[in-house]
Formats: C-alpha cells, structure tokens, sequence
C-alpha cells in the first residue's frame, strides 16, 4: 500500500470531503469476499484478464455456468459456482476463487528459485517470473491450488493482488469492478470487522451457520475457525454455511504440504548438515589416508 | 419504473418475478443487496427456474412461464382473506369505492360480459362505473335485493326479455350512417365508502379474486400449496396488524411483457400494489426494468406504432379533424362529486399542438388545424412488430430499414422473418456487425439454387456504437442521463442521426423535384417538416434535444408561474408553460424541462442527497420534472403527512398552504387535502384503477388467469376458455402452434449476464465466459431421456428445430400441475445464439437464433410475442 504520499487531500469541483482523506496509516491488505451477496457475474474475471491484459482463450461448454473448472495461468480469478439441495431448500453457490495471499506462503516456501517469489509487508505474495525457473514446486507447495504453469513460456503465474495497482494507492482490479459491493478491500483488521459485521446480521436474519472463512489467522475474531497453518490469509470470505467450506471449493483446514515444510524446514537442515558431515568425512580421510596415489594405468594415459 | 433504481434501497420487502435482475441488471441490483444487508429488508423470488436473482432469494417459488396472473391473483385474495391491506388508501386513492354498472359480468366461465363471438372481441360498454354520487349506507338493502354482479344465465334472461334492436336500414345513394359515438365515463360516479355494496369495485374484485385459492394457484402454477402460502405470508406481512409504515416493491421485467397476457400480468402486480398502498411511496412502487440502455427513450419517443412522442395517440381514420381527435384523446375528469381530479391528460391539446410545432415550425398554424393531417392514421389494422413482419410475409410490404434491430433474431418465429425478407424488395441494414437479419439469404439450410431466387437488394450502412454517439440515456427509472461520445466511429462508420439526416435530405430533395409532379400525392408533411439545424447532414443531438426540451415562441406570461414572463426564443423550464395557441414548441411534453435556458440538465453530474432517500435531485434529470417517485402524494395519508416519518418524501404544509417536500410533488401543488383530490393524476378519475372501464384493456378490466398459447394443460378455471378468447393466432402457412401431445415441455427463454443480445456473440471476452447454446432442463427429465450434461441436443417445436447443447441442472424441477401426480418438465434456453459471430464459417458451428422456436402470438394490449411459455419437445441429437 502507498505509503500515504500520495493520499487525496482535496479534488476540484468536488461538493463533499474527497474519498478517503485523512483514512491514511500503515496496514496490511485484504480483500473481504461477502460470498453471501455475489450473484456470479463474472466482472471481477473479466476485470482481472483486462487488467493483466491477458488474451482470449477457449472455454467448453462443461454443464456449468463456471467458466473453466479452474483458475489457468492467464485467469486468475474464477467464480465457482455449485448446485445444492439443502433442507432449507434449493442454493446456488458462488465463490469468486483466486491467491489467498497467505501469510506464511506455501509457494514462496517451497521455491527454490532466488527472487521469483517475494511477499510484501502488506502481505502480498507476488511471482517474478524473470527469476523463475519452471520447477513448479509452487504448484505442490500451494494448499488452494492457485499457481498454474504456462509450458510455452516455462514459467508459473498467479493472481498478484494487483501489486501494481495498489502500489499505486488504488483497489485491485476485481474489487473496482464489482456491482453489487460484495468484494471490499482494506486492512486486514478492517476486513474482520467488518466480516463480523455482516456475519452477525446473517445469524441475526436465521442463518445461523454464517460464518468467516479465516484461515490460519493468529488473531482470529473471538468465535471465527481459523483451520489451517498458513498463518492467516489476505483473502477472508463470509459464508453463509462456515461449517461447510468445502461446498464452496474451500480446503476445510488449508496448510502447506508437511513434505514441502520438511524439504524447506528440517529436510534442508538435515540435507545440509549431511552434506557437511560428507565433506568432514572427506576431509577427515584426506587427513588420515593422504591423498590417493595413481596406479599404473592413470600414470600411463597421463603421459599420453 | 414508478421509483427508480436507487429508491429499492428504501424497501423492507421485495417480489422480483418476471424479471431477473442479479443477471441482466447486475448494477442496479446492487439496490437490492443494500436493502437487505442495511434494512434486513426481504426478498421473494418467482421465476421458472432458480436462477441468479433466486441465489439471493429468503423464499424462492418456481413458477410454470405464463401463470402469473394466477400467483398474484391468489396474492390478491390472500391479502383481502386475511384483512392485510392498505384500508385508508384503497378507499381513498383507488376506485375501489366506484359502483360498476348493472350489467357487468365476471369471468367464471372465462368470458367478461360483452364478448362478441364473432369478431372475436369485447364491447367493453358494460365495464363502466354507475352514475350516482355518494350510496355509502345503501349496500345492505343492495345485498337483499339479489343486487350483484350479472352472471351467465341473467344475460341470457335480460337479452330473451329485451325487444329486438332496431334495424339500421342504408338508403341507396347515401353513406351509411355513422357509428355511435363511443360511450365515455359518467362525471359523477357511484361510489360507497364502506365498501360493502355487492357492485363496488372492491367487492367485484374480492369476488374475482376469491376463486385463486391457494390450491387452485398450486393447480396452475405448479408451486406447491404450501410454498405459495410461506410466500404469500411473508410478501403480506409488511400490513399485518394494520401497519401502515412498511413498504413493499415490485420488480418485473420482460418476463412478464412477453406473454399473450403479458400487460394483464402487470396490472394484477399493480392492483396488488395498490391494495397494499405501495404505490407512490420510497421503497415502493412497480418497477420495471429496462433491458436495453435507452429502451425507456425510445418508448417516450414513441417507439410504438401507435403513440406520437410522450405518449400522445396517433389519430385514426374517424378523427374527421383536429377537433374530433383531441375530443378523443382528451379525458374529462370522472370521479365522485365531493372529490377533485386534477386529470393532467386535459392538457392533452397544448402538449399536440407545441408538439407539432416543434415538428412543422412555421407550417403548423391554427388555420390548418397545426397540420393536423399531415399526420398518418392508423385504422383497425395494426403495425405492430409480428404485424410487419407478416404484412412482409404476404407479400403487402415492400422494404424493411433495420436500424440497431435485428429482426430475424429477435423473432419470434425467426423462419418466418427470413422467408419474410426473401419476398422484400429491398432491405437496409445499420449496424456494427454483420448479423442474421443483413445475412438472411446465408442462413442455415439456404442452399445456392434458393439463394439465386431471392431478389431481395441488401444495403448494409455503418452504424456508430453506442460509445461513439452522444446524446441522453434514458435508465429504467426515467433519469436522462447525457454521455459524451468516448471514440471516434471507426473507418467508414458514420454516426446514426448522420445517416439518418442524409436520407432525409435526399428524400426531401426528391420530393422537391417532384412536387409539381401529378403523381406526387402529398409532398408538404416532407417539405414543411423542421430541420434548423447548424449542420443539417448531421445535426448535433445537442440541438435536437433542445428542440424536444421546446422553446416559447412568443413573450409568454403566467403570473402563477416563477418567474412570471419567459421570452420568445427562450428554452422552456417546464411543461407548465405549454400552450395550444402556438406560441410554444416542444418535441416531448415529458422531457419538457430536460434542457432549460440555463443548460441541460441531464449533464449534472452532482451526487448531493440530502435527504439520504436516494432522491439525488441534482444527478441528470428525470421525467416528469424531475420527479424521482411518481404519485408521490399518495406517500401521505388523507391528512397529507407521511405514512412513514422515517421516509417523508413530500407533505402538505399547513402554513403556506402548498405541497413541499425531498422530492418533487408529483401533484397540483396548492390542493388542499380536504379538497380530496386523488393521487393519481394521469387518470381522469384522480385515484388508481383496480377496475379499468371502457376499453383500455383489450382483454378484460379485471384480469384473468390465461393459458399461454401453447400450454401443457387446459385452464384449470374454465377448461372451456382455457386461452384468453382476444388473443388471434396469425394466419399464415409458417404460423403454426403445437400441441402437447408431440411437444410436452413448456419451455422459456432468457437473456445470460455473460451475454447482450445478438451482439457479444462477436467479442471473444463474452464468448470465454459462455462459449456455446444450452439447453437448460431437469436431472429428471434428462434421466428419462438418456441425456447427460453436454450431451448435443435436438429442440424442436411446431415452427422448427434448434441443436444445442443439454445443461442438465438441479435449478428446475419437474411440476405437478392441475393437482395431478403427473410430472411436467420445464425446459429453458438462452437467447445469444445465431448463425453470425465469433466461431461463424466452422464446420461445427450450426448456431442459430432460438426465436426459430417461439411463436407468433401477441399481447392485445402491447403486441408484444409470447417469447416465454411456449411448447417445445427435446431429443437427443
């Protein structure tokens, strides 16, 4: 987030105070998607491909409305959408589905690569694909399945929480061009509050499993599951069935794969202590055995 | 709309049916979420299928296409059987009070009185109001005389009783004689203020609607008794217990236009909404939603055949003079003795004769009756879309210019229409893409032996989008929105009005030419017509919407006006000012104050809201005068205070003895409440018509429950009426009409939010989000056909046959209708389709418009096709 330099102070022509003037101080980013007021229509993907400026690519007919079964490298954002019977009658889930941004990223553990991932103290976890290269251990180590590889260009792409846009001190591009003020973005303590918010009005009305979707977060609102050990995320939904995110497409309890933990954590520890324990034994032998005299046969094809 | 878009917010309960707003207005729909998320207000969904707006929903009910009338009649009689409705306001502000002449007759068996079997219509002089003035008191002594409305058997004893009508006899030699002259409203009308008398309109609609019980909605509609009581209770509850300060809206859309009684569905919603006194109040109202950008525009600028510019009448042959048409066309007031009617259409003469001065400048002058004929006439014979389209057909007319229209697409019976343009003599195209109607010669099935045969000659022009025009917008709630042209026209596309102007100015200049001609019949309509404009090859929309703003013509005063004197020349500030002597011109009484002298209007852009009801007074401008809530003064009661404090949107101040308000008084502002003047000033009543008299309403003055055209049962009301007996079939060899017995599945159409129309068919980023034609049907319907989701599909009905691919979804269920356990299967299809875009030319594109399926069958009153509730059958393909 802009640092507040460059925060509207007064607009010409403008009757009232200009927006968002005097809201300036230092926070992370989130992006509060209210599930329960989403009506499916697509803007924030049309939005994010336009942004990107990604092309056109085919779709097939799937019996579904969603667009594609899931996010690709060139669309990052994908509504998905789900039928279901319940006791209280017939629901039409739809999910807006992209980079969670989470605070402790499985991708960015998991890559190998020097400078192809960065996470931003907002909390924005970016992909630098000049620095990547292609071994998509990002994919395996994502627990929401959002990085997707292009084999053209042998490189792994993902939602960016419009780094640039909000570098720049404006809303991401899916936010901006939601209709109906279900997407909001703020701070992620702004986005609690106001989840809990609607949250309550939800239970309020007789949808009393309502609930937010806040994984991993150390500081959850008191009563809000926060499954998972990513250590909180930058996207937080409003369900109105919280004990049931899996019928929103949603890991129940998302955290990054125990073999990608390892192989970043006590694997590499392990690895890297081998490798120097070989390297002592290497020397250790040197010390007592010298170095290996040459047989005959190397003497002779030396002298060739 | 009634209110308009941001007004939704105001309401604590909503009913959205016949329209799908979280599709196909997913900006304004933000008003509903808002409602719900600040006022916990409610939302009831009522659609054929579970669709976008239905996700939203707190009560959904999935309703058979085309029985709508059954749903809110049975409201209706829910709201009357339980004693939940707006008692003081339906006295006061409706014509619930009034006495319908002895004589009338409900439709118990399918048929009002005055049906004429052989023509096929109504003589609709027995729906009238009695003459009578005040009988409150006298409705006993009515009850024990057997007074009450006529039935079957006492028309049949009246006529056998009644001597034979005189015989008209013609005298060789002379004309025959000329019709009676049509029979108006009496002036002081019958009325009982307790309701009670059995010829009340009150009681005659209690009667009508007494027999849409729950049960028998269940029969019709195929929502389950119980679910249409959930919904009915909750809709009602907003006047449980007497409250009089919840509000409830209505919002509708071409979901219940495009049926055989389509405008019958629409008023029974009205005639809901007045029963629980919604009507003129925040968050209240009946609101329809505009499909297009600028469809309201084009409807107050006369976009049907039989309106002239803000809703004035096109004249007909009887119309002998100026005289005569203004004597039909102006309504003197009817209503009780004791009440007022400020009858606003007695204005009717001075909105005529400005209006065709702004058309014929000098030329219109009172001595040629404001070239009153230069006008055509219509007859008995309509001009409306199915009508041209037929007249095509047979041959009768010549050429089509289709401008921003896509005739073949749009339907219905899309094989008619392109058999229809192979018999033109020449049609012309405007528009941004090649598309079905400028390609009918290359449509599906056309072979080269039939395409040598069409001597059709085609001129396709180069239209402007809509973001390379200028010009106004006119939204859903009548706000004229002004937009500046974003890009220029590509390459050689000119801009519309630039056409438009040069194939006047050609067609002018011909007639100059010929105008000495003997076989020039009638060149001074052309001739004399007004184009002032700076650049008459294409003239500037500024100009022209200050032309139908108006101007006065000479010094005007009116001292009850400020300020009191406007010059000639200057731009009028409101329709006030308008006069029937010439001294005004004005294009559109309606849009008269859009462009005063002092700028337009419809270029604010200043989001001010003082009153926080979402009146936004300075935002464009709306019609008429700004009014952002129309019959506003029914938001009070008799007293003229509020209903609701909370949402005080005007009100009568005692001190100065006039109406103020947030909003502008939709009423004349220095009435008096004790005067009792009604609300609802375009009626010559001054109060809203649960009953319609006379012959506004082709097809009944109360509604009746109808089956579509083609429907899977008989009317489970009157199994012998089971069509409304108004509605004609059309003639020809391509009209034909199924049956359920080959085609058992009613089936609907609809637009995707993915989608607009016939045209993003050729935008790849449209074409990603839905790339292909479906089929929507139920799991067990394809169950019982073997079909599976994307499975390739046949749909077929009686006109032709559509491949698409099966959406196999949970969304429809199957319906039990007439209380049988029988299962019918609704079907429904998108309507985005056609045999021109994105993917044209492959081998397995066999894309083709879904209006080659819909039929040829018109609403009496709007003429508008039965795109929704027709039969089809479904294979696998």
């Amino acid at each position: 987030m802009s640092n507040g330099t460059l925060e509207i102070k007064a607009i010409s022509g403008h009757s009232g105070k200009a927006p968002g003037s005097g809201v300036s101080r230092d926070y992370d980013v989130c992006k509060l998607v209210d599930t329960t007021t989403c009506i499916g229509c697509k803007a924030c993907e049309v939005a994010c491909v336009e942004w990107n400026g990604y092309e056109f690519r085919e779709t097939t007919f799937a019996n579904t409305y969603q667009t594609m079964p899931e996010t690709a490298w060139n669309f990052w954002n994908l509504i998905k959408f789900n039928e279901m019977e319940t006791d209280s009658g017939m629901q039409w889930l739809m999910r807006k589905d992209q980079c969670m941004h989470c605070e402790e990223p499985g991708c960015l553990i998991a890559c190998p690569a020097d400078g192809a991932i960065v996470q931003y103290s907002n909390g924005i976890v970016d992909f630098n694909q000049a620095n990547c290269i292609g071994c998509q251990y990002c994919v395996s180590g994502c627990p929401f399945n959002i990085p997707k590889f292009n084999a053209a260009t042998k490189k792994v792409y993902k939602c960016t929480l419009c780094s640039d846009r909000v570098g720049a001190g404006l809303e991401p591009a899916c936010i901006k061009s939601c209709p109906t003020g279900c997407l909001h973005f703020g701070s992620k303590e702004d986005m609690k509050f106001e989840a809990k918010k609607r949250v309550d009005q939800l239970i309020a009305n007789g949808h009393n499993d309502a609930g937010i979707y806040n994984p991993g977060d150390p500081d959850p609102t008191p009563g809000v599951s926060s499954p998972g050990s990513i250590g909180g995320t930058h996207v937080i939904y409003v369900l109105n069935d919280a004990k049931h995110p899996e019928n929103y497409a949603l890991p129940a309890d998302p955290s990054v794969p125990l073999f990608v933990k390892l192989w970043k954590g006590p694997l590499k520890w392990i690895g890297g202590l081998g490798m120097l324990a070989g390297l002592a034994a290497l020397f250790g032998h040197y010390v007592r055995y010298g170095p290996k005299p040459l047989d005959e046969g190397d003497e002779g094809r030396r002298a060739q | 709309m009634t209110n308009g878009w941001v007004d939704i917010k105001n309401t604590d309960m909503m009913l959205i049916m016949g329209g799908n707003p979280a599709e196909n207005h997913p900006c304004g729909f933000k008003w509903v979420v808002e409602a719900r998320k600040v006022r916990n207000a409610k939302l009831v969904v009522v659609d054929p299928r579970f669709q976008r707006t239905a996700s939203q929903a707190d009560l959904f009910c999935q309703i058979r296409a085309g029985t709508d009338v059954a749903f809110l009649g049975g409201l209706i009689n829910y709201a009357i059987q339980n004693n939940r409705y707006a008692k003081e306001y339906v006295t006061n502000y409706t014509n619930a009070a009034f006495i319908i002449k002895k004589g009338f007759k409900l439709p118990e068996d399918g048929l009002f009185s005055g049906y004429d079997t052989a023509a096929g219509k109504y003589n609709p002089a027995s729906w009238n109001y009695e003459e009578g003035g005040n009988v409150t008191g006298t409705a006993a002594a009515a009850i024990a005389a057997g007074d009450g409305p006529a039935t079957a058997e006492s028309i049949a004893a009246a006529n056998a009783a009644a001597p034979p009508p005189p015989k008209v006899v013609a005298v060789p030699g002379k004309p025959a004689p000329p019709p009676p002259p049509p029979v108006g409203l009496p002036p002081n009308t019958a009325y009982d203020l307790s309701l009670e008398h059995p010829r009340c309109v009150f009681q005659l609609m209690k009667k009508q609607f007494a027999r849409y019980t729950p049960d028998m909605v269940s029969k019709i509609t195929g929502i389950p008794a119980d679910r249409f009581v959930k919904a009915a209770d909750l809709l009602t509850s907003i006047r449980k217990d007497g409250d009089t300060k919840k509000v409830g809206t209505i919002i509708y859309s071409v979901g219940w236009t495009q049926h055989s009684n389509g405008s019958q569905m629409i008023r029974t919603a009205a005639m809901y909404q007045m029963l629980m006194g919604n009507i003129g109040r925040a968050g209240g109202g009946i609101n329809a939603l505009r499909g297009h950008s600028n469809i309201q525009g084009a409807t107050d600028m006369a976009g049907v055949f039989d309106i002239l510019p803000g809703y004035l009448k096109v004249p007909i042959p009887a119309d002998a003079d100026l005289a005569a048409y203004l004597k039909r066309t102006t309504p003197t007031s009817a209503k009780p003795k004791e009440w007022d009617s400020f009858n606003y259409w007695s204005n009717t003469p001075k909105f005529f004769a400005s209006f065709m001065k702004a058309m014929y400048g000098d030329a219109a002058k009172k001595e040629n009756d404001w070239a009153f004929n230069y006008l055509p006439r219509i007859g008995d014979k309509r001009f409306s879309w199915v009508d041209q389209w037929d007249a095509m057909y047979q041959g009768k007319l010549k050429g089509l210019i289709a401008f921003g229209m896509n005739g073949v697409s749009i339907g219905p019976n899309s094989q008619k229409n392109i058999d229809a343009l192979k018999k033109a003599e020449w049609l012309v195209v405007c528009e941004i893409y090649p598309e079905e109607t400028a390609e009918f010669w290359a449509s599906p099935g056309i072979t080269k032996e039939d395409q040598a045969k069409i001597q059709t000659e085609v001129y396709r022009l180069p239209g402007a989008g809509f973001a390379e025009k200028d010009g106004t917008f006119v939204n859903s709630a009548r706000w004229l929105q002004w937009k500046w042209a974003a890009v220029p026209t590509p390459g050689n596309a000119r801009l519309d009005h630039a056409i438009l102007a040069s194939i006047f100015l050609k067609v002018r200049e011909l007639y100059q030419k010929e105008k000495d001609d003997p076989k020039t019949k009638f060149p001074d309509p052309i001739l004399n017509l007004t184009w002032a404009y700076s650049n008459p090859a294409s003239p500037s929309l500024t100009e022209v919407a200050k032309e139908i703003n108006g101007k006065a013509l000479a010094d005007l005063k009116d001292e009850k006006q400020t300020p009191p004197e406007w010059k000639a020349g200057q731009q009028l500030p409101g329709f006030a000012w308008l006069r029937d002597d010439g001294t005004t011109s004005c294009g559109n009484w309606l849009y008269c104050g859009s462009w005063p002298d002092a700028g337009s209007n419809t270029q604010r852009r200043n989001p001010d809201d003082p009153s926080g009801l979402g009146i936004h007074p300075t935002w464009g401008w709306s019609w008429p005068m700004n009014r952002r809530v129309m019959y506003n003064r029914a938001s009070c009661n008799m007293e003229g205070k509020p209903w609701d404090p909370s949402r005080k949107q005007v009100w009568f101040n005692e001190a100065t003895g006039k109406w103020a308000g947030n909003d502008v008084p939709d009423f004349k502002p220095d009435s008096n409440p004790k005067d009792h003047m009604g609300p609802f000033i375009m009626n010559p009543e001054g109060v809203g018509r649960f009953f319609v008299p006379l012959a506004p309403m082709a097809d009944g003055p109360f509604p009746e429950h109808y089956e579509p055209i083609e429907s899977p049962i008989k009317n489970p009301l009157h199994p012998n009426q089971s069509n409304s007996p108004v509605v004609k079939k059309m003639k020809t060899d391509m009209d034909k009409y199924g049956t359920s017995d080959k085609f058992p599945y009613p089936c609907t159409t609809y637009r995707l939010t993915e989608h607009y129309h016939y045209w993003t068919k050729n935008n790849p980023m449209n074409v990603q989000l839905v790339p292909e034609p479906f089929v929507e049907m139920p799991e067990e319907l394809a169950a019982k056909l073997q079909i599976k989701g994307g499975d390739k599909v046949k749909v077929s009905s009686a006109r032709s046959t559509y491949y698409c691919k099966a959406m196999v979804t949970k969304r429809i269920k199957p319906l039990k209708l007439e209380g049988k356990d029988e299962l019918v299967y609704p079907v429904g299809i998108p309507i985005h389709w056609g045999y021109r875009g994105l993917g044209d030319g492959r081998p397995d594109n066999e894309r083709t418009p879904v209006n080659l399926l819909s039929p040829t069958v018109v609403d009496p009153n709007a003429f508008t096709p039965e795109f929704k509730g027709f039969l089809v059958n479904i294979e696998k393909a």
